[in-house]
């Protein structure tokens, strides 16, 4: 069967450029880049080559690039290293409640061990957060902001640059999980005021395992692992060589192409957003309607299951998240849904559709001529209806 | 295109065999497990087929056979569908059959209605050792092959409707070491798994789950002889089976057993195998696999008991309730489903409300 692949928010199919570099590595590269002969400074010159690369993409000086195995690791490093390097001095951790549960739990899991006093801040019906809440959140022994930087279910794209300011002139560490934005968004540091970022490589359509926090020069983040001192300590353990270098490219190509992929993006993406609106009564767009991701289109389905949704488009061949693909399996209605304020019934109709490199029109008219009839067929079979159709 | 067919995939070795030979069979096979907890340690979880162990063990043999595959909830259904009612019966005095809740319920309502209505499946198959033929333009439920695997027992509440839209294919099994073998031979990885045992969702003793939800059904009460003398206390009716033995909590020299619960005095009445001389039972919830009843009043064999030798009895019927009159007396705990059989066939069943007095 033809598939239609719409879940680009959960992961991104390898660049073959981004392939081939990481097989040639795999293949013609065998050295540790900590080791001293030849083979080691082969490895290692790749690596700085990448980190070069990624600086590059978003305005960061080389040696603020560290390389973890994702986006997760990249925020638990960003959470535990900024509380670690203050603790004593400062234990105040303001999140959003539509983070990713990278973050979320994390921040959670600081709190339990007494190591954090979590404040978290709401959202508005369109998932935005407000700066003037970090504000008020924000106290003189904060220690650390994070808020991301465009929601994974929702699309939304939070105001960094404003909320980024406000920690800027209180004296506040600012992080922001960038793992749904970079290689989307433009990202510069030079001109956003954040300290930290999180990345991840299979977001932009590189392999999985590996990403990166950038770590501003002078921003106090202590290790949180310990060995063998890789990364400058920042992130100890043998580097990633072939995952490394194909973050490198990947982020290169992503750079190169955004512009050209967001304009053609945001068309097929507005094409969902009305087809789907035209066609399904009920529809609800969630998320902001403007400040949205360009590949991202999310909506409810009042009357459907999220679950239900996303296993009848497999069948019919088409590929879709009921939101975050890390919280699959589960009928709640996610933590964002919920907290931009939708009703239960209305959240459990949860589908993500997110567009990407590889979709085309084509993909589109079939979506619009499958969702359709699928959610007319899960609302005609309600809940509360026992009897097996004849 | 061909025919496409959902199968309930417990993790187990009879389903998976199932999945197997209606791929082979040409049928278009998706697998679904249903998960029916919420979070991995809930006191009342599941620990067989509804955990997510069982799902790995689901997803491996579905894998393994290269079909589609998707873990579906329905732990709100299983929760109202069969466990409160379980702690309900218990409370009030009756033992309940969970499988046949779960079937009733979960499996062959919820479920089916989901696959064919909303994943557009023709048909819904499990691992059941069953059969279902059709003949005469009605479909009809027959005990396995192998009488010593039979589950048509608790699968007497399925209709017209739900029998023909089910496939049992282990039901033609000769032996369960046939569904093994045949297991061995697709190389399933679960071939070797142990079977499962015990009540699914009660991790130990299911008293432990009853007083929990329901600790007004465990206040002390009186131990009684038929004759009304009092011989003991027990800790609460909601530990007490109907034909239980042990751990009543009467001391005598003999074997007595439990032969009814008086719940408006708390009271367990208790006496030895020859004091039960009950052959009339009231039943309720009565349906039939042809839809209506083979007439107000018939002979016919009662199963009262999973894998129980079905009793020469006759039914009368009166709508959804009717009486049970055995041909032998029976110590039957309300809550239990009298099953009724023509032969191999099964014609359909109900539950057993209270023993009548002759």
């Amino acid at each position: 069967m033809r598939r239609t692949y719409l879940d680009h928010a959960a992961t991104t199919p390898v660049d073959p450029e981004v392939a081939a570099a990481m097989a040639r590595v795999l293949r013609e590269v065998p050295g540790n880049p900590s080791s001293i002969y030849a083979e080691g400074r082969r490895a290692r010159s790749l690596v700085d080559e990448a980190r070069e690369q990624v600086a590059a993409a978003i305005g960061a000086d080389p040696a603020e690039v560290v390389f973890t195995s994702g986006g997760t690791e990249a925020d638990n490093l960003a959470l535990r290293g900024v509380l670690a390097a203050r603790e004593g001095e400062a234990d105040g951790l303001v999140v959003s409640t539509i983070e990713h549960h990278a973050v979320l739990d994390t921040a959670e899991d600081l709190e339990r061990h007494g190591r954090a006093r979590v404040t978290r801040i709401g959202v508005g019906r369109d998932g935005l957060v407000d700066p003037a809440d970090v504000a008020r959140a924000i106290e003189p022994r904060t220690a650390l902001v994070s808020i991301m930087h465009a929601n994974n279910e929702i699309g939304t794209i939070e105001p960094i640059a404003e909320i980024g300011e406000i920690c800027r002139a209180k004296g506040v560490t600012f992080h922001t999980d960038a793992v749904q934005s970079v290689g989307v968004l433009p990202f510069d540091v030079r001109t956003l005021p954040v300290d930290l970022v999180s990345v991840n490589a299979h977001k932009f359509y590189g392999p999985k395992g590996v990403g990166a926090l950038y770590v501003r020069s002078g921003t106090r983040c202590a290790t949180v692992q310990t060995g063998g001192g890789q990364e400058k300590g920042r992130r100890t353990g043998t580097e990633n060589v072939p995952g490394i270098v194909a973050l490198g490219a990947a982020m290169r190509i992503a750079s190169e192409r955004r512009e050209r992929d967001a304009r053609r993006l945001s068309a097929l993406r507005d094409r969902i957003v009305d087809g789907v609106r035209a066609r399904i009564p009920g529809a609800v767009l969630t998320g902001h309607p403007t400040r949205r991701l360009p590949n991202n289109a999310s909506f409810c389905f009042p009357g459907t299951q999220g679950e239900s949704l996303v296993v009848a488009l497999d069948l019919e061949g088409i590929a879709a998240s009921s939101g975050s693909a890390c919280t699959s399996g589960s009928t709640e209605p996610s933590h964002v849904l919920t907290a931009i304020g939708l009703e239960r019934s209305v959240a459990q109709g949860s589908l993500r559709l997110t567009v990407g490199r590889g979709t085309t029109d084509e993909d589109v008219d079939r979506l619009l001529e499958v969702l359709p009839r699928v959610v007319a067929r899960l609302r005609a079979v309600s809940e509360e209806t026992v009897t097996v159709p004849s | 295109m061909s025919e496409r067919v959902f199968v309930a995939m417990s993790g187990g070795v009879d389903s998976s065999v199932a999945a197997a030979i209606l791929a082979e069979r040409g049928y278009d096979v998706v697998g679904v497990w249903m998960r029916l907890v919420d979070a991995p340690a809930a006191a009342d979880a599941p620990r067989c087929c509804g955990t997510d162990e069982a799902g790995e063990d689901a997803r491996r043999a579905a894998a393994h056979l290269g079909i589609p595959f998707y873990s579906l909830d329905y732990a709100d259904v299983f929760r109202r569908g069969v466990v409160d009612r379980f702690v309900s019966a218990y409370a009030h005095g009756a033992t309940p059959n969970p499988c046949v809740a779960c079937n009733a319920h979960v499996k062959f309502e919820a479920l089916l209605r989901d696959v064919i209505a909303k994943f557009g499946a023709r048909r819904l198959a499990t691992g059941h050792y069953a059969r279902v033929r059709q003949d005469d333009g009605r479909w009809h439920l027959l005990r396995a092959r192998d009488a010593a695997k039979d589950q048509s027992y608790a699968l007497y509440m399925l209709g017209q409707r739900e029998l023909g839209r089910t496939l049992f294919p282990i039901g033609e099994m000769a032996a369960k070491e046939e569904t093994r073998a045949l297991a061995m031979t697709y190389g399933l990885p679960n071939a070797r798994k142990a079977e499962s045992m015990d009540i699914c969702f009660v991790p130990g003793d299911h008293r432990d789950l009853v007083r929990g939800r329901a600790p007004e059904a465990f206040v002390p009460g009186p131990i009684e002889r038929a004759d009304g003398s009092v011989i003991g206390r027990h800790a609460g009716v909601g530990g007490l089976t109907v034909g239980q033995r042990r751990g009543v909590g009467a001391a005598a020299g003999e074997r007595l057993y439990v032969l009814r619960l008086d719940l408006e005095r708390n009271a367990a009445v208790v006496g030895t195998r020859e004091e039960v001389t009950t052959r009339m039972y009231a039943l309720d919830e009565l349906c039939f696999t042809r839809g209506e009843a083979p007439a107000a009043r018939f002979a016919s064999t009662a199963a009262v008991r999973y894998r129980g030798t079905p009793i020469r009895c006759e039914v009368e019927v009166d709508g959804e309730r009717g009486v049970l009159r055995l041909a032998e007396p029976a110590l039957v705990a309300p809550g239990q489903a009298a099953v009724l059989y023509d032969g191999d066939e099964v014609i359909g069943g109900g539950t057993v409300r209270q023993a009548l007095a002759a």
